[in-house]
């Protein structure tokens, strides 16, 4: 019926277009209209389609609504929302045909037949209302075609508020992102206090998984999670710092533009390179080169999870965000300063390291704090190459985990709704994306603020 | 006025790449004398200016033959240092670059890189009279310790003439030096170089022949990369030899 | 008083930490490469056995037991097998695909006879030991025991075990059995979600950059959108996952697991990526001939779809490419919305439950199975593979477009 309704009014639609453009044609011959034919049927289109289009759309959403909360009386003796969910899916499953499973239940078949009975009625209903506004619009529509109406305006009109729309589509993300974070993280503090999540020292919330073990509510103490994030991202900043630093200085102001043309996209590759393939690297070659390393200097308690594997090949894809940051904010020294420098009698390095870097200061510290960033956001080589087991340290051959690995932990696999371990995840979350937001705020102000200074 | 040749530029030949910039090109330039370039745009006359510093080794394609001797030694020999070079001749571009730091740190930045100064005092003195030498000492001395690129345009120059002066150059290289700047400003640089001619010897590249006529005891003409005629500049602005110059000097080309 | 030479090996100093930098930035792509490449190169050959059939026209083919037949012909080549262990360690070596390649052949061959020698899929760990990953010691290597390398050499002195190109690795899905697990399944749901994450985020991304760059005026709330963009395409990848799962499975109760959601999601992670290039492209073009269009009539509208978005094209089309790219190689946002599953059927819509290849390479990374290592590897040459042809076409798409303009 539904469809049957779509190619109805698309059909409707068409028939409008083409109406109204070759009426909008003869009319063009004899006057010099304002708008071009095909703008007059575009319009009929519009007018005909949209409004019916998005009547349907508000209808389904309502009935939908009212269906659900009608079906949920008949399991009204059920208190778990989860089971009534379960027996509502269950009806319109089987009232659609879609199974043939019958729920051992009273209201069961009562409420297979409510169902039908609504969808029937609302299906007709739907048909005939939206049908009936469609020809009404149709009509309507059909007498605008005259030399002065403005149809090219208006469709003009729509285009922008589409493209405002699209543009404002961000924000809703944004807002989206904020709020469904926001709203489980509330729910977690409902059980577990603040203070303790962001103070306390010991973090294990597997102890949570059943509900009948003692002291099931788990200990959600996030310091060592972020201690184990910081360690991390420390490491990796320790490896990526000065290779991409060096390179980058390397390549802006000794390289000749023959090197600097190959070797600069050849160290953006490494920033193509999926994660999830640094994490595999992480596991199969460099954990066992520590460990053979540990072994030859006859240093054994290396965790085979160390910190130092999953900072060290993080760092590794950071290099490229660090040099091709730093490359920007040194090329955007102008050339002047450079020449000045050297007049003066200056060598490279000593204008690069009196003059270059101090210049362009505010772009390096703005690249360093979105690597940093990059570091803490980073999950996949974190999640394989680093530990679930949260230990507070800062002794990098021990493992240690991270807000990122412990998400993915408590999301994947056997998960129970609305535990506070699942929960958890979302207040990690939470923290996670406040500080990497307020890091990119801080370093998009420096950078913008620094190249204002050069414009 | 002694006649000491202080560089002899001889048989210069200049590339940029398979383009030849300059062709052929030999000049005296005689110490403590101000010596112009001059000369339609593209001409050569920055690139000359620049080949006695050495400023062009730092274009990958530049490629130059012939002979620069200052003081009777050949600056683009192997054993001549660039840096060493450059400490003796001190350059001043079209458009003022103090360096994003103090005045006192502009002008300071020769000396402590070349490790002039043994004292704090040795330091201010040399940042003290470089300023005065320049005319800025007493527009800026009670703000030595702000940023440099908070002055006029003007005092920015003076400030660059400052930072070049700090480490006692012989020669002073001004590639335009007015090009940016608004009359006035114009006017106390010119005062300035004629000031600082009982010193150093300049040579300055300009694109006006007024200011050649004002500053300059000697002027070369230049056109499509030759040096077509140089001399003394009273000579060549009342009776050039050659037809070329002639029609620049009267306003028929350039 | 100059201390040039002290100044001059300082520089040097300085150029060689610049040099040094640089080649060990490269140094860790070619280990990285190298890795990969040495690792993965083998599990595009596979072990198989030849087995010797002897099954004539006339028998009942309907009504056989593919395992039990097979078996049988093949103990029937080693009647030195003569207990129960010896014939299972035997048996052991035929992998589980074997059987189903069986009674492939058998319908195949309905009406005729089936003789000689047919080629036969082995098992993990005799693919392992014969691709060298597991070394011999004595007479075991890894899980082969003596009885099972009896028969090994055996079959090796025949010449019955060959490599031959591996059919399962990019024509099925995932299996528990290393020898038969592909990565068809992981592929289609890659395609699907990349699909339907560019159809949503490229239209917005393009309208959002030209409202930005040609219709607001500079005002707040445009710096406000601004600034949400650009710190939007710094959201780590897995924050995009957490929203999907908020989003579109609890409130939409779209299907778990299903390359829809996972392209939704990935949209929205791409989408400030593409604004960001887009905005680019569109600003690079000059205004003169906007102007001019502006100056025959046309209208603000009829300008940017006419003349801006057409020059502003390649650009726009290269980072819609990279920001894809981006995206076909993330997996964080992909776990979080359940599409980690062990999915042994390839995906025959974008509402199935499926895996997408990097996550089908975070699965087989995890596996303590050494045959799945080399098939990691292999999975990542195709995932690096398809990254070069989407990288290609960006350098190809650039330098067409811009001929033409």
């Amino acid at each position: 019926m539904t469809v049957f309704l779509l190619i109805l009014i698309s059909s409707l639609a068409v028939y409008g277009f083409i109406l109204n453009k070759s009426k909008a044609s003869v009319m063009s011959d004899t006057n010099i209209m304002h708008s071009q034919p095909h703008y007059h049927g575009l319009y009929s289109a519009f007018i005909t389609l949209v409004p019916a289009i998005l009547l349907l759309f508000f209808w389904s959403f309502i009935v939908n609504m009212i269906t659900n909360i009608t079906l949920k009386d008949f399991f009204s003796d059920i208190t778990d929302t989860g089971l009534i969910k379960f027996y509502t899916d269950g009806v319109i499953g089987y009232a659609e045909g879609a199974t043939d499973k019958i729920i051992n239940h009273a209201g069961f078949m009562p409420a297979v037949e409510h169902y039908q009975a609504l969808q029937h009625n609302n299906k007709i209903l739907q048909f005939i209302v939206i049908s009936t506004l469609s020809l009404m619009l149709f009509r309507y529509s059909l007498k605008f075609v005259e030399v002065e109406f403005k149809a090219r305006d208006y469709i003009e009109r729509v285009i922008v508020i589409v493209m405002r729309a699209s543009a404002v589509f961000a924000i809703f993300v944004t807002i989206g992102i904020v709020l469904s974070l926001l709203f489980e993280t509330l729910r977690f503090f409902d059980s577990v206090n603040v203070f303790d999540f962001l103070f306390g020292l010991h973090w294990s919330p597997q102890m949570a998984i059943r509900a009948d073990q003692v002291g099931s509510s788990g200990s959600f103490g996030a310091v060592p999670v972020f201690t184990g994030t910081l360690l991390i991202a420390f490491i990796a900043m320790t490896v990526a710092t000065p290779i991409g630093m060096f390179s980058a200085i390397y390549l802006s102001q000794y390289a000749s533009e023959n090197i600097r043309s190959y070797a600069k996209p050849i160290i953006e590759i490494l920033a193509g390179i999926p994660t999830v393939v640094y994490g595999f690297f992480a596991v199969i070659t460099v954990a066992p080169f520590f460990r053979d390393m540990g072994a030859f200097f006859s240093f054994t308690n290396m965790s085979s999870e160390s910190a130092l594997i999953a900072g060290s090949v993080l760092g590794i894809m950071i290099i490229p965000f660090v040099a091709s940051l730093t490359d920007d904010a040194l090329t955007a020294v102008p050339r002047s300063l450079k020449e000045g420098s050297l007049a003066m009698g200056a060598t490279l390095s000593e204008t690069t390291k009196k003059v270059i870097i101090p210049a362009s200061f505010h772009g390096i510290v703005g690249s360093f704090l979105l690597a940093v960033s990059r570091a803490i956001g980073e999950t996949m080589i974190v999640v394989m190459a680093a530990g679930f087991a949260a230990n507070l340290t800062f002794n990098p051959f021990d493992s240690v985990s991270t807000v990122t690995v412990q998400i993915v932990g408590l999301l994947t696999g056997d998960q129970e709704f609305d535990s506070p371990k699942t929960l958890s995840a979302f207040a990690l979350a939470f923290v996670l994306f406040f500080i990497t937001l307020v890091l990119n705020v801080i370093s998009l102000t420096i950078v913008k603020k620094y190249r204002e200074e050069y414009e | 006025m002694t006649e000491n040749l202080k560089v002899s530029i001889r048989n210069l030949n200049v590339f940029y790449g398979k383009k030849q910039a300059l062709f052929d090109v030999s000049l005296n330039i005689m110490e403590k004398e101000v010596t112009s370039l001059i000369g339609p745009s593209g001409c050569g006359k920055s690139t000359l200016l620049k080949c006695i510093n050495r400023m062009n080794d730092l274009v990958e394609i530049c490629n130059i033959n012939g002979q620069i001797l200052l003081d009777s030694v050949d600056i683009n020999e192997v054993s001549q240092d660039p840096v060493l070079l450059r400490m003796k001749v001190g350059m001043v571009f079209q458009k003022p670059n103090p360096f994003p730091k103090s005045i006192y740190d502009n002008v300071a930045f020769g000396p402590r890189l070349h490790g002039m100064t043994k004292s704090k005092e040795d330091l201010d003195n040399i940042v003290i009279q470089s300023l005065s030498k320049s005319g800025l000492y007493e527009e800026v001395k009670d703000r030595l310790y702000e940023p440099g690129t908070g002055l006029s345009g003007g005092q920015q120059q003076r400030l660059c003439i400052a930072r070049a002066l700090a480490v006692n150059p012989q020669i002073l290289l001004m590639d335009e030096p007015c090009s940016a700047l608004d009359p006035i400003a114009t006017a106390k640089i010119e005062d300035l170089i004629a000031e600082l001619k009982q010193q150093y010897t300049i040579v300055i590249v300009t694109h006006s022949m007024q200011q050649a006529a004002r500053v300059s005891d000697r002027t070369a003409y230049m056109h499509m990369g030759e040096l077509i005629e140089t001399g003394m500049t009273k000579t060549i602005f009342s009776n050039p030899q050659h037809e070329k110059t002639q029609d620049y000097i009267t306003g028929r080309i350039g | 008083m100059n201390n040039i030479s002290a100044r001059n090996k300082s520089e040097k100093r300085f150029q060689m930490y610049g040099k040094t930098a640089v080649l060990i930035a490269i140094g860790f792509l070619v280990i990285l490469l190298f890795n990969i490449f040495s690792t993965g190169i083998s599990a595009f050959k596979q072990t198989y056995i030849a087995v010797n059939l002897e099954i004539p026209a006339d028998f009942d083919k309907k009504n056989i037991n593919p395992r039990t037949e097979l078996n049988k012909h093949f103990l029937k080549m080693f009647p030195e097998a003569t207990t129960r262990t010896e014939r299972r360690a035997l048996l052991s070596l035929l992998s589980k695909g074997a059987r189903y390649e069986f009674s492939e052949l058998i319908n195949q061959n309905k009406e005729r006879s089936i003789q000689g020698y047919h080629w036969f899929l082995a098992s993990a760990d005799l693919d392992m030991y014969i691709k060298g990953t597991v070394k011999r010691q004595g007479d075991t290597a890894g899980r082969i025991d003596e009885n099972q390398m009896f028969f090994i050499d055996k079959l090796l002195s025949k010449n019955l075990i060959e490599l031959q190109a591996n059919k399962y690795l990019l024509s099925s899905a995932d299996s528990r059995e290393p020898e038969m697990a592909g990565i068809r399944g992981a592929i289609i749901g890659s395609l699907y979600s990349i699909l339907i994450a560019f159809l949503v985020s490229f239209p917005i991304a393009v309208m959002a950059a030209v409202y930005l760059e040609k219709i607001a005026s500079k005002n707040k709330f445009s710096d406000l959108i601004e600034t949400n963009i650009n710190n939007l395409a710094a959201v780590p990848s897995i924050v995009f996952g957490l929203l999907g799962l908020a989003i579109f499975l609890n409130f939409f109760e779209l299907p778990r697991s299903a390359p829809l959601v996972g392209g939704l999601t990935l949209a929205l992670m791409t989408l400030p990526t593409i604004v960001i290039a887009s905005r680019a492209a569109i600003k690079s073009v000059p205004p003169s001939i906007e102007e001019a269009a502006i100056g025959l009539g046309a209208s603000k509208v009829q300008t940017i779809f006419g003349f801006t978005l057409p020059l502003a094209m390649p650009g726009i089309l290269t980072g819609t490419i990279i920001g894809i790219a981006q995206a076909i190689g993330e997996t964080a946002p992909l776990l979080m919305i359940g599409m980690v599953a062990f999915v042994v059927d390839v995906p025959g819509s974008p509402l199935d439950a499926s895996t997408a290849l990097p996550v089908q390479i975070y699965l087989w990374a995890d596996s303590p199975e050494r045959a799945f290592t080399e098939r990691t590897s292999a999975a990542i040459m195709v995932l690096l593979g398809f990254l070069i042809l989407l990288n290609l076409t960006a350098i190809y798409l650039r330098k067409k477009l811009e001929k033409k303009w």
